[in-house]
């Protein structure tokens, strides 16, 4: 959250309620909703650590609220993050394990395991499916992001379909 | 069994194996299926699975050698190839990843022909396509030839000449198979609206965004059904719908 904050206080001062809607209008209905407390205490460690500065702003019938701006040193933070490309994402996951270990313990079969899993995926492609249904066609970054969680989850399902292969018993 | 309303297809004990060159592939080793009336089924797996060979035995495009298969509780066993044609005018629509159109003729004569060949009047055969036509966004494109158009218009084409007879059943083989991502979308959005009006469909594709817009999925490997789930589009229990869309902190 720290640098998406960051690059959101780029285009000009805002207060964090003003970031949460950003947050939400950029992405859409495809990221989890950005919970405005999380928002809060993440720009309180941002101005702590000089990335951005907050300022104080009386409302006559409410608490005062804060505007954050972006310092040089944030600005120069953000910069060495677009600068950088990110790790590519990695099979981790618990799936694998199951999957590996299942055989020697007697307790699970693994195409029984595989059976499984891909429900779970199929399940997931169907929520993403609807997701995009029913997102506003005219945001583009949303569909994106939408459309990149489905490929991931299809390399998934073609790497069950692999396992599935090479792991059924032949007759 | 008798309480259970007659599916729409039923087939006990499929088999098919292809004899070519080299040693027999078992394409189809004893399939057991039943599809319901309004349901939407996608059958996936591997290339070669034999997912293809099993959609051409519910068209009727190739014979069993072994096994049963009934079309709304009719025995199809003995039925010759011109009742074949018959069923695939009036009772099963088919598209294909190729689409098939007649390439010299129009947009129009090719949505036609089929409502033709089953006895439509002219007039009645018109209307049909000029509706079907609209609903699927080619309005404009009546005159057009196939060739001129992008894969994803030929295969809106191919569906409406599938369902201008207004079959029970419609069978769909890798529709978005040489579609780009626009085109898959596409032929998702409108299979799921077909089905929504209640056309019960069965879709081979190795495309699980494609699939998940079915109601039911078969995954198919090796000749034989491996796995048969409802999916019920229950809410992922993680936040967001994917660990892609997780947000950190």
């Amino acid at each position: 959250m720290r640098l998406p904050l960051l690059a959101l206080l780029a285009r000009g001062p805002a207060h964090g309620y003003e970031l949460k809607q950003d947050l939400e209008q950029l992405l859409g209905s495809a990221y989890p909703q950005p919970n405005v407390g999380q928002i809060y205490v993440t720009l309180g460690r941002l101005e702590k650590s000089g990335l951005i500065e907050g300022e104080e702003v009386e409302q006559s019938s409410r608490p005062n609220k804060k505007i954050y701006h972006l310092t040089d040193a944030g600005r120069e933070e953000l910069r060495a993050w677009f600068a950088e490309p990110e790790d590519e994402p990695r099979v981790r996951d618990e799936f694998f394990m199951k999957l590996a270990l299942a055989p020697q313990t007697g307790l699970a079969d693994q195409i029984a395991l595989i059976n499984k899993q891909r429900r779970q995926y199929l399940n997931t492609m169907r929520n993403l499916s609807k997701l995009a249904a029913a997102e506003n066609r005219d945001n583009r970054i949303a569909h994106l992001l939408i459309e990149g969680a489905m490929l991931h989850l299809q390399a998934d399902l073609d790497w069950l379909e692999r396992c599935q292969e090479e792991l059924e018993e032949p007759e | 069994m008798n309480d259970r309303p007659t599916p729409l297809l039923r087939a006990e004990g499929l088999v098919k194996t292809h004899h070519g060159e080299g040693a027999p592939a078992h394409a189809v080793r004893g399939v057991d299926l039943r599809v319901a009336r309004g349901e939407f089924v996608a059958v996936t797996g591997p290339s070669g699975a034999g997912k293809s060979t099993l959609l051409h035995l519910l068209g009727g495009l190739q014979r069993p050698d072994e096994g049963s298969y009934w079309l709304d509780g009719e025995r199809t066993d003995g039925y010759s190839e011109a009742r074949w044609a018959v069923e695939r005018r009036k009772r099963i629509g088919i598209v294909f990843q190729f689409f098939n159109l007649v390439s010299n003729l129009s947009v129009a004569d090719n949505v036609e022909l089929p409502a033709l060949l089953a006895g439509l009047s002219p007039k009645q055969a018109r209307a049909e396509r000029e509706e079907l036509l609209a609903e699927l966004g080619l309005a404009g494109k009546e005159r057009s030839m196939p060739g001129e158009l992008s894969g994803g218009e030929q295969q809106r084409v191919a569906l409406a000449r599938a369902l201008v007879n207004r079959p029970p059943l419609l069978l769909a083989d890798e529709p978005a198979g040489s579609l780009d991502s626009k085109g898959t979308r596409e032929v998702m959005r409108l299979l799921s609206r077909f089905h929504g009006r209640g056309q019960t469909i069965v879709l081979v594709t190795h495309d699980a965004r494609l699939a998940s817009a079915a109601d039911r999925v078969i995954s198919f490997f090796d000749g034989r059904i491996a796995d048969d789930a409802e999916l019920d589009g229950a809410p992922s229990r993680r936040a967001g719908t994917s660990g892609v869309l997780e947000l950190r902190d």
